[in-house]
This record gives structure tokens, sequence and C-alpha cells, in this order.
């Protein structure tokens, strides 16, 4: 019998354990891969947002073109802006149409002379926006100043609770699913008493002795993965439409979720269900090598 | 070759085998006998390392097997096959799984198993039976089996602890036969047992143990009927 056969044999005949074990993987794998989307998705949504411009300052009708000037030049002369981007009326317009292309009643009454001029400034650091806000403040003819820092602050808040809920949540399921394949196992340990001892008997070697059930718990681990992949692949359909159109505006998640046939979406498919497989397998064995250690003493 | 220098394995206070010195040639065919609590299975169990020495040395051929490590001793047992008295064999496979599972650890193919298996079963007179799980055979069957198992790696020693001691007189003569077959083509065999009648008849080298030490070890040896066991027969 080969190694494969053989611990699927141990499988086979007992197959309530089997289940058990099998679930356990699958909910820990489930909702390992659930947040760690999750957590994907909020990274990029952040890096999106981080991105965009930190403050944005418009400016009033009658300010000059010289005061704007002037305030680029006294940003630029503290060291600290990553860069510094004008939007004329004219490219402020610009903007607006193409906001506001499918809807022709918005575009009718809007020329460049209502829209305001603006600077969009980016600092070299989070902790430097503080240095700016005073010289943005008393700058001649500001009428607004728009800090892109609440909404970034407000999603890292997010990220972190995601990934720590998340990553706690996931970690005690996966301590609970070796922990249950380690008793499953040390069961299946102990009904095959006689045959260990009878392998040991006429010469077989520890490895061919350990191996069936170092390979059980890995399969235990690679089933709790295919059918957790078959439930996240699932909702994916399901909620796919809600999903681009929520999150289809960041780049890096538009450009994967709206092309389902090219091969960065076929890569991270593959990327992310093999690598729940390789979880669930390595969990699976962790828990089969931790009882054969403590049970197959030889 | 066999050989015990000077071997003593004490369990706490009890000496289950004390400055044994006995060395057993290649191909030779020893009975080892002696009453209950002597130390027959404590040798066979040094032999195969299930158990270790307190002090001596044993050594198979160039194998020193006291001091084998753990890793190596699967090998040793590839070459010290044994045979029980409760025949160890698993209740859910048949007869031809059983024998074969000593092929499948050393990694032969399903052609060579079922060619060696065959020829080992017919050897034992079990050719008939391969397909039989162990509850579908006799007693003597079942230590037909357990033979077949041991021998068809082709250990250089078999080691058999009371093979006799669950069958009937005639039974037990058709596994002696066997295990002579088996010594003609050169495998050494060392066999523990309480069967006077077979001990007598077969005049074999017989190494007598009592109290853990050698008492006796006489080429064509008998079975002395221990003299309380012989009041107990008059009576």
């Amino acid at each position: 019998m080969t190694l494969l056969t053989t611990a699927w044999n141990h499988m086979r005949r007992s197959p309530y354990q089997a289940m058990a074990a099998i679930l356990t993987m699958f909910l820990t794998l489930l909702l390992a891969g659930l947040f760690f989307l999750a957590s994907t998705a909020s990274y990029f949504v952040l890096q999106y947002f981080e991105g965009k411009p930190q403050i944005t300052v418009y400016f009033q009708d009658k300010t000059g073109q010289e005061s704007i000037q002037r305030l680029e030049n006294e940003l630029t002369a503290t060291g600290k802006t990553a860069s510094i981007k004008y939007i004329s009326k004219d490219d402020a317009l610009t903007i607006y149409r193409e906001q506001n292309k499918n809807d022709p009643l918005l575009l009718e009454m809007v020329t460049a002379d209502i829209l305001p001029a603006s600077l969009e400034v980016s600092a070299t650091a989070p902790n430097f926006l503080s240095d700016l806000e005073p010289v943005i403040k008393n700058a001649d003819g500001v009428e607004e100043v728009v800090y892109q820092r609440d909404v970034v602050e407000t999603l890292i808040a997010w990220t972190n609770a995601i990934r720590w809920v998340g990553g706690s949540l996931a970690g005690l399921l996966a301590v609970d699913s070796i922990l249950i394949v380690m008793t499953i196992i040390g069961m299946k340990i102990a009904i095959k008493k006689q045959e260990v001892e009878i392998l040991n008997l006429v010469g077989a070697s520890p490895w061919y002795i350990r191996a069936p059930f170092l390979l059980e718990g890995g399969l235990y681990g690679l089933f709790g993965a295919g059918i957790a992949m078959i439930i996240i692949a699932g909702l994916t359909l399901w909620l796919y439409p809600f999903l681009l159109g929520f999150l289809g505006v960041i780049p890096v998640i538009g450009g994967v979720l709206g092309a389902p046939s090219s091969t960065a979406f076929l890569l991270s498919a593959f990327g992310f269900f093999g690598g729940l497989a390789m979880t669930g397998f390595l969990l699976g064995s962790v828990g089969s090598m931790v009882a054969v250690s403590r049970y197959l003493k030889f | 070759m066999i050989s015990f220098d000077r071997v003593s394995k004490f369990y706490g206070e009890t000496h289950a085998l004390s400055d044994v010195s006995v060395t057993i040639q290649d191909g030779e065919f020893v009975f080892l006998i002696g009453p209950s609590g002597a130390g027959k299975t404590t040798f066979l169990k040094l032999l195969t390392r299930e158990a270790l020495p307190t002090k001596g040395d044993i050594v198979l051929d160039d194998l020193k097997i006291n001091t084998l490590s753990s890793s190596g001793i699967h090998l040793l047992r590839r070459r010290v096959g044994v045979v029980f008295q409760d025949f160890k064999l698993l209740t859910d496979r048949t007869v031809f799984e059983n024998v074969a599972l000593a092929l499948e650890i050393i990694g032969k193919n399903d052609q060579e198993i079922a060619h060696d298996v065959d020829n080992v079963l017919e050897l034992v007179g079990l050719e008939g039976k391969k397909k039989l799980f162990p509850q579908q055979l006799s007693a003597g069957e079942l230590q037909r089996t357990s033979i077949a198992r041991t021998i068809v790696g082709g250990p250089k020693v078999l080691l058999a602890d009371e093979p006799t001691g669950n069958l009937d007189p005639e039974t037990s003569w058709e596994i002696l036969d066997i295990l002579q077959e088996i010594n003609t083509i050169g495998t050494t065999i060392i066999m523990a047992t309480h069967n006077a009648g077979i001990v007598n008849d077969l005049k074999k080298r017989t190494i007598t143990l009592e109290h853990g030490a050698v008492v006796s070890d006489e080429a064509r040896g008998r079975y002395h009927i221990h003299k309380k066991a012989r009041r107990m027969r008059k009576l």
C-alpha cells in the first residue's frame, strides 16, 4: 500500500473523526481567508487614500496667481512637501466634466468661473502635516482647506481593527484546529497500537510508521481548505457586482476584479487559493506532527 | 554468528539474565528452555533490541546490538525475525496482506511482493488461503502465516518465542517441520519452548536457563523436567 492509500484508509475507517477535523479546518481557513481578503482590500483602499493629496487648498475667486505662487513657494521652502500640484479653474472644470460625464444636467450650468482654483499638497510624511497647516492658514486668499488626514486616520483605525480581530480569531481557530487534529491523530495511534507494534517488530522504519499519520493531518487541512475555497469563490461570485461597484474605484482592486480573465486576476486567485491550501496542509501537518512526536516514540 | 558476552539484564531488583555468555553459529537450530521466568523471553528481546542489556555485549556478525543507534533498530529487525506465541497478525488484513507487510516496508513493488508472498505461502502450506482473514484460520494456520511473514524478507536469524504454545501436538509438529525446513536453507533458528517432547525428539542444541543463568548448553540436549514438576506428574 502506498503512503497516500494508507493515510486515506485511516480517514475512511473513522469518518466521524475525519469530518470533525475537516470541519474545524474549514472554519479556520474560511475565516482566515475572508479576513485576509478584507485586510488586503483595506490595505489597497488605505494606500489609495494615502496616495491622494493630503491637503487641498481652495482659493477665493479674487485670489491672484502671485498669491498662489507665493504659497506654493513657502510650502516648498519648508522641505516637507512631497508634491504640490496647481489645479486652475479650467483644470477643475475638466475634472468636474470627467466625473459627471454621464449626467448632462450637472454639466449644463457649470463654467470654469464658478469653480475654485486649488493646490493639492502631499507631505513627505503624515506627521509633517501639522507643520504645513500654519503656513496655509496664514496665506492670503484661501477660501477652504480640506484635509485627507481624517479620512486616512479612520481608514487606518479600520484596517488595524480588521487585522487585529481577524488575526486573533484566525490565530485562535488555528490553535484549535491543531489541537483537534492532534487529538484525533492521537486517538488513531492509540487505536492502531497493535499495528504499530507489529510494524515495529517486522522492521518498518520509524518514517514508514509515522508518515501515514503525518499525511493524514495534512489531508484534513487540504480537504478543509478545499471546502473553504468553494465557499469563498461562491461568495465572491455572488457579491461580484457589489464588490466591483464599491471597490472598483481603487485602481489595484478595480484592475484585478474588473478583468476576471486577466493574468493579474488569475495569478491573484491561484496565489490566494494556493496559499489557503498550503496553510491548511501546514496546520494539519503541525497537529499530526505534535501527536506523532508525543504518542509514537521508538 | 550471534555472541552474548557476559550479558546481564536487571529489571530493578529482578535479575532477568545474569552473566550469560553464549555463542550461536550461523545456520544452527537452538532450543532455549527453562521454567517460566528463567529469562528466555528476555534473551530473545535483547536480540531484537526490544530491551537493552544492563551489562555485557551482544553481537550479530559485525553488528554490536547493544550500542546500535535507534535509527538502525529497524534494519536489525529485518535481519532478525520473530515468531510469537500469540501470532501478532493484523486482523483487518488477509493472509496475503499480512505477509506482504514485511515486503512493503522495505519498498518492494507489487509484482515482487506477489511473487515472493506466493512462494513463501507455498512453503508454509497456505497457498490456498491467501485471501482469508485471520478470523477464518485455525491456530496452526495463524502460526504458519506468522512464520511466512517473518521469513518472506529473508532474515538471517529467526527467533521463535513459544511458537507451539497455543497449538495441539499434531499442529506443533507441523510448525516444527516448517521451522526445520527454513533452517535447512541456512536460517539460524532460536526457539524458546516448554515442549519437552519436541526438544527430546529433535535432539538439537539446547540451552537451559534457570533464574537468568545458563545452567546447561548441550549439543544434543534433552528437556530435563524440573523436580517439582516431576512430583506433580506422579501425583
